[in-house]
């Protein structure tokens, strides 16, 4: 275990470093003009710009502004081009928005997706299977921005039902906090309960065929029990797995869209916003915050994984 | 998001595997695809959808037809200060307040058919000629993460060593960026000054950039299978009797593992076209993907979700088209999977 959980951890440190060499390769090289004149801005006076090359080390050979780089986002001083504003302490703001909307969404995807799944299984073949499949499709179908858009429009401004958009501190009243975040959980769950419900099905559809479950019939059990104490449980193996890559997967980018659709301000929001600007420092700065989040989550998932599986340590 | 469901192996099928292994004893002598398209004929729900898809494809190629005969206006025009005539009625394509006109179906001659935008374009033309370009992104991103999915996936399998160490690494680091900030960020990286490589020249605003993002960020949700599957396909006996036969590494992987791909090509082929079409609407709503005033079913959910307090048609319309076509190509692809490999998983007893 400990051999697994030391390998998995050195691979994590060099997927790290390949994510920052990219994301500096991707603003800082590929782009087809003068990194320095792109940052300073448009009706940039030439000292600024000169003043810019000096600071990030534009002029020197490109491992030396690698580092100049990584320097600055680590060190934490960096600052938007057009706000003045600190990136680390956005980055700080936005994050209890963005975990708020994600784990909501991850819980209510997990729970719908386990009632929605489960039944499917029990009814395959039959027309409640049939048209649960439809409707998992039709969610797996959707783009997150639209649909939130239209719940936004029509529960929110239209009826009036819901808040249309923003967000409260959990701190301050948890109850508006999550009426005001029923919408967005809702819209980013849609996608992930058509998806899950439909692994599931086929899960429990493989376990109900193992031989323990035909031993726990032969043995007399009632058909409730056999399906949530040895089916269910069998089942959501594989799920729980993808659970935790696909909260990381949210967190690092699913979420923007519904940030930005409801306004939430959030990290991913910021790093949209940013990206839309052309703001190279918080840009570089969201884009490595994300990706880190997600690979050091893949790597907590995967020793996780196998501290539950002991058959994963010895591949 | 829009990620995972091309990686999901699962096999959507009911309690007529038991049918189809009775089936199968009645038919020998037909091959698999024989038997495939059997079994996809009888599935009438992903025919349907197959066809509404073929549907859609063929309005959206038709698109200068509806322009010219119909419409009789550009997908770029704008009609600001029209006037058209409904019901002996002069009414303003868009209103004093800004607020354009909604859709007027065949009131006026087909004009507007499904309303203008707020510079009075005509909603239903941008939709035609923007679905062209949603799909040609769609499929061409599919084609080129396909094509690059087999052979990085078919060289590490075959290989193995090194050169599955390299590529499974490289997949590895693609794979942890989310797919939304890595298409976003290249997006924007590439369109500030276009790609200039060589002789290869594109313009920032061109829709090959989109298309080589999408084709690219797919990459490892297709490539991993694939190896997987040539790893297991290698150790076959047709392999080795064709090795004693002295055949080399490059005919047995073109003439024995990847024909042995095709139903896994097909239906993820088919899953990718849906995703990929999704993601290019993921990318224009942030401003990274088509650029305007290109029409595109994302740029136009874009525009839509700004103005949907006054004018919900803009954002509904092209939503509807969008998820009608990836329904249908998720739809059909499923379909496809179980016609072609019903042993995938799923078998009931009760």
């Amino acid at each position: 275990m400990l051999r697994f959980t030391v390998r998995r951890l050195i691979q994590m440190v060099l997927v790290l470093f390949a994510v920052s060499v990219i994301t500096f390769l991707i603003f800082n090289v590929i782009p087809n003009s003068d990194p320095a004149v792109r940052m300073a801005g448009r009706q940039a006076s030439e000292s600024t710009i000169k003043a810019i090359r000096e600071e990030w080390g534009f002029n020197e050979s490109l491992p030396q502004q690698y580092v100049t780089t990584m320097k600055k986002v680590f060190t934490g001083d960096l600052e938007s081009q057009f706000t003045q504003l600190n990136v680390g302490e956005e980055i700080r703001k936005g994050l209890p928005r963005t975990l708020s909307l994600a784990i909501g969404a991850a819980l209510l995807w997990m729970f719908v997706a386990i009632c929605l799944g489960l039944y499917s299984a029990v009814k395959a073949g039959k027309f409640a299977d049939r048209f649960l499949t439809i409707v998992a499709l039709v969610g797996i179908s959707m783009p997150v921005f639209w649909i939130g858009a239209l719940m936004n429009h029509y529960l929110g401004f239209k009826l009036g039902w819901f808040p249309n958009g923003g967000y409260v501190e959990l701190t301050e009243d948890p109850v508006d906090w999550a009426y005001h975040l029923i919408l967005p959980w809702t819209a980013l769950a849609i996608l992930f309960i058509g998806f899950y419900s439909r692994v599931l099905r086929s899960n429990v559809l493989d376990t109900i065929n193992e031989d323990y479950v035909r031993t726990a019939r032969a043995k007399g059990l009632g058909e409730r029990q056999i399906m949530i104490r040895h089916v269910l449980r069998n089942s959501m193996i594989p799920i729980v797995t993808l659970w935790g890559l696909d909260f990381g997967a949210v967190v690092g980018g699913g979420a923007i869209l519904t940030e930005t659709v409801f306004d939430l301000q959030g990290v991913g929001q910021y790093a949209a916003e940013a990206i839309g600007q052309l703001d190279v420092p918080p840009v570089l700065a969201t884009t490595m915050f994300l990706a880190f989040f997600v690979v050091t989550l893949n790597a907590v998932v995967d020793i996780l994984y196998a501290y539950l599986d002991p058959r994963i340590r010895l591949q | 998001m829009a990620t995972e469901p091309v990686t999901e192996q699962t096999a959507l099928q009911g309690p007529a595997a038991w049918e189809e292994e009775a089936e199968r004893e009645q038919v020998h002598g037909l091959g698999p695809w024989r038997l495939g398209l059997r079994r996809l004929r009888r599935n009438k729900v992903a025919l349907a959808f197959g066809l509404l898809f073929i549907l859609l494809v063929a309005a959206c190629l038709a698109a200068p037809l509806w322009a010219d005969n119909v419409a009789k206006t550009g997908p770029n025009a704008q009609h600001l200060t029209d006037t058209i005539r409904v019901d002996g009625e002069t009414k303003n394509v868009v209103g004093l307040d800004g607020v354009p006109i909604g859709p007027q179906y065949l009131k006026a001659d087909g004009k507007f058919f499904l309303g203008a935008d707020r510079t009075g374009r005509d909603i239903m033309v941008r939709l035609l000629y923007g679905g062209r370009n949603s799909l040609l992104i769609g499929v061409t991103a599919a084609l080129i993460t396909t094509l690059l999915s087999i052979l990085l996936g078919v060289i590490a399998g075959y290989f193995r060593g090194w050169s599955d160490v390299g590529i499974r690494a490289l997949l590895d680091i693609i794979w942890s960026f989310p797919v939304i900030i890595l298409g976003v960020a290249l997006g924007v990286a590439l369109a500030l000054g276009g790609v200039e490589i060589g002789p290869i020249s594109i313009s920032g605003n061109s829709l090959a950039i989109p298309i080589l993002i999408i084709g690219f960020v797919y990459i490892p949700y297709m490539a991993r299978p694939v190896r997987g599957q040539v790893l297991s396909l290698r150790e076959k006996e047709f392999v080795e009797a064709a090795r004693a036969q002295g055949a080399g590494p490059l005919r047995i992987m073109f003439t024995e593992v990847v024909p042995n791909l095709a139903s896994t090509i097909l239906v993820f082929f088919t899953l990718l076209i849906a995703n990929a079409v999704l993601l290019e609407a993921a990318l224009s709503f942030l401003g990274a993907g088509v650029r305007p005033p290109n029409p595109s079913w994302g740029t136009m959910i874009d525009e839509g979700v700004d103005r949907i307090a006054t004018a919900p048609h803009l954002a509904i319309v092209p939503g509807v088209m969008l998820v009608l076509t990836v329904l249908s190509l998720n739809v059909f692809g499923d379909g496809v999977r179980d016609a072609l490999d019903p042993r995938a998983k799923v078998r009931l007893e009760h």
